[in-house]
């Protein structure tokens, strides 16, 4: 007998009782007047930094004021003009070190905790993470009350591979300081998009 | 008199600025949990379904493990099963060797510390690198976890900053700086994923409806580990299987609030299958013991835990003894129980590290009833053999002093004579209530005969 057969075969023998599944539709979630006032408030408190972006504002332009040092920007984003790194061609992820700015969209954003999901939509998803300074491109018009209202929403494709990104990397490792920038993104951005 | 932890605590509190700290620290840790829960209207309704999606879940595993491992098969992983922590070293070993890894870069995972498969895979020539930042910094020091969440939380900064001198982590000697020391290993970290030819995570959840295993992370190291090496291999103890969405929004929205106080991690990253530029992506359920505790007619709730941390930061005699006081991997009073579960007999010290004040059941977001299971354990110590001797005598002599009234009228009448021991005898380190202060002293009148005169 295989392990696999083994175990759910000891596991199902030792179960005493079996409960039901609680109604989980009654759940009184939390929503807000304004989602997209409290989404704002909840990415600037996890330490995200948040634009809005007025209509007819060039993406490109904005990025460039934002980061004038950054030398390597990367993103797959067809509005995306000023990169130099394409995470589709790129060949490895390791090439996408020393990234400045990588440049990714978001499908939608949650506003009780400033989450944002993003499906892979690029062949190295390292762009997400290792990239020194984050933007997330995301229409202001998508944002949801809570993660409730979220998980009835999320969508993956052929990658098999999503995120949500709430804020800069960070830790408190070290004697409870809050650092951010622990292992990926050290900033995060958010435009949000008429 | 002492069990192994009051033993162990005392060493904890010998360095009482530390030890004044450290107890602080968790106390604000469980204030901002307190902010948190507070902050949702339905916080306590959340609790209610937690706990009843876990006691559904749990006892129809045995079904949404099918579920989950023939979704996760149809993604494109490759599921093992792992009966106990031997099974499961060899399985990843097996799974290395193949793919010719020489290094692998892991996230946080508890069940690894729980199969012991670091040392496994250091023996064999295979180099583990921990890539959460506290992780790091106790594999650095050769030591173990003192906390599930925050591993490293018994150093100070200038212990990390001396380490990291030593380890050549950091340049600037005496900078101390916990900022300038998380850049350091933020570099030193970044070369490792570069190089690694293998990335290991955990998972806080496997989705049973959809296949996909969830990581919770605030530093990104999990997504980091998985985005540029070749090979992913997830380790998922039974229990972290839960049917859906709809329930895994429910422990998303509970965990880093009761756990760290923050209204979610900055990742909750779900993992479908291997990216496209890498080899394979395997799934390694590991039972070790789950499958025997679900039987167990008291304590089968413990499979409920979803390993928030929040019952170790409320708990007093946790935040005044820290972790390396508990005999078990996980300390506090979710780890009181698991340790019981493992091994009563080498855990038996655990049990008296509790004031059964049931704190700890108070802010459990999966409503287990921690202190009550604990105070269970504590009834069954004797069956076990486990029971403190001297304990034992004190508690038979009570009963013969409780149970005849002529002689307990007679020693409290005349306890007061005990006061009149000179004091060096009676403070001595053989009166286990003389520690840490003097001994009380006894009223004249016991307060049976004090309350017929306030009835007068």
């Amino acid at each position: 007998m295989s392990s696999k057969e083994d175990i759910i075969k000891k596991y199902r023998a030792n179960i005493r009782e079996r409960y039901d599944m609680p109604d989980l539709s009654d759940i009184k979630a939390t929503t807000y007047p304004d989602p997209l006032k409290q989404f704002v408030k909840m990415s600037e408190a996890v330490g995200g930094q948040v634009i809005e972006v007025e209509a007819g504002r060039d993406v490109n332009t904005l990025i460039r004021e934002l980061f004038p040092e950054a030398k390597e920007i990367a993103s797959n984003l067809p509005e995306i003009t000023i990169s130099t790194r394409n995470p589709d061609t790129i060949g490895s992820a390791q090439a996408l070190n020393g990234t400045d700015v990588g440049i990714i969209r978001g499908v939608f954003g949650v506003a009780e905790n400033g989450c944002i999901w993003i499906p892979q939509h690029m062949k190295e998803k390292a762009v997400c993470f290792i990239s020194e300074n984050l933007v997330i491109v995301l229409p202001k018009s998508e944002i949801v009350n809570n993660m409730h209202e979220a998980y009835r929403r999320i969508n993956f494709n052929d990658y098999g591979y999503g995120t949500f990104i709430s804020g800069p990397s960070k830790t408190a490792d070290i004697a409870q300081v809050l650092v951010m920038g622990a292992q990926a993104a050290r900033t995060v951005t958010v435009l949000l998009m008429p | 008199m002492s069990t192994q932890h009051s033993k162990a605590a005392k060493e904890f509190l010998k360095n009482q600025t530390y030890a004044k700290w450290h107890d602080a620290t968790f106390w604000s840790v469980r204030t901002k949990r307190d902010n948190m829960a507070k902050g949702l209207a339905e916080w306590e309704q959340l609790r209610e379904k937690a706990s009843a999606i876990k006691r559904h879940t749990i006892t129809h595993l045995d079904e949404y493990l099918e579920q989950f491992s023939s979704q996760a098969e149809k993604n494109g992983t490759i599921v093992h099963w792992a009966k106990d922590a031997e099974e499961f070293n060899e399985i990843v070993y097996g799974i290395l060797k193949q793919h010719d890894v020489k290094k692998m870069v892991k996230s946080k995972s508890m069940l690894t510390e729980e199969c012991e498969m670091n040392p496994y895979l250091e023996a064999r020539g295979i180099e583990v690198v921990e890539t959460d930042l506290g992780e790091r910094i106790i594999q650095l020091k050769g030591q173990k976890p003192s906390h599930i969440v925050m591993p490293a939380i018994h150093l100070s900064h200038d212990d990390v900053g001396e380490l990291f001198e030593e380890k050549g982590i950091s340049t600037e000697k005496g900078n101390h700086d916990p900022t300038y020391l998380t850049y350091r290993a933020r570099l030193s970290l970044r070369n490792e994923f570069l190089t690694a030819d293998a990335g290991m995570t955990g998972a806080n959840f496997g989705i049973a409806s959809t296949g996909d295993i969830v990581v919770c992370t605030n530093e990104g190291n999990a997504d980091m580990s998985t985005s540029c090496p070749k090979l992913h291999i997830a380790a998922i103890g039974l229990e972290k299987i839960i049917p859906n969405y709809d329930c895994l929004a429910v422990f998303q929205r509970m965990l880093c609030r009761a756990g760290t106080g923050q209204p979610t991690t900055t990742y909750t990253s779900h993992f479908r299958k291997a990216r496209p530029t890498a080899k394979e992506m395997h799934i390694i359920l590991v039972d070790n013991g789950r499958s025997e505790w679900i039987g167990h007619p008291e304590h089968w709730e413990i499979l409920k835990c979803i390993r928030c941390g929040s019952c170790m930061n409320t708990c007093p005699v946790y935040r005044r003894s820290g972790g390396y006081s508990y005999s078990y991997f996980i300390p506090g009073p979710v780890g009181i129980n698991l340790g019981m579960l493992r091994d009563h007999r080498k855990h038996s010290g655990n049990v008296s590290a509790c004031t059964l004040c049931l704190s700890c059941q108070t802010v459990c977001p999966v409503k287990i009833d921690l202190g009550d299971q604990i105070y269970k354990w504590r009834q069954q110590l004797d069956d076990f053999g486990t029971a403190n001797p001297e304990k034992k005598l004190m508690c038979k002599g009570m009963s013969v002093l409780y149970g005849s009234p002529g002689l307990y009228n007679l020693a409290t009448g005349i306890a007061h004579w005990a006061n009149l021991i000179p004091s060096p005898i009676m403070n001595c380190g053989l009166n286990p209530w003389a520690e840490g202060h003097d001994m009380f002293k006894f009223p004249k009148r016991p307060f049976h005969e004090m309350i017929k005169d306030i009835e007068k």
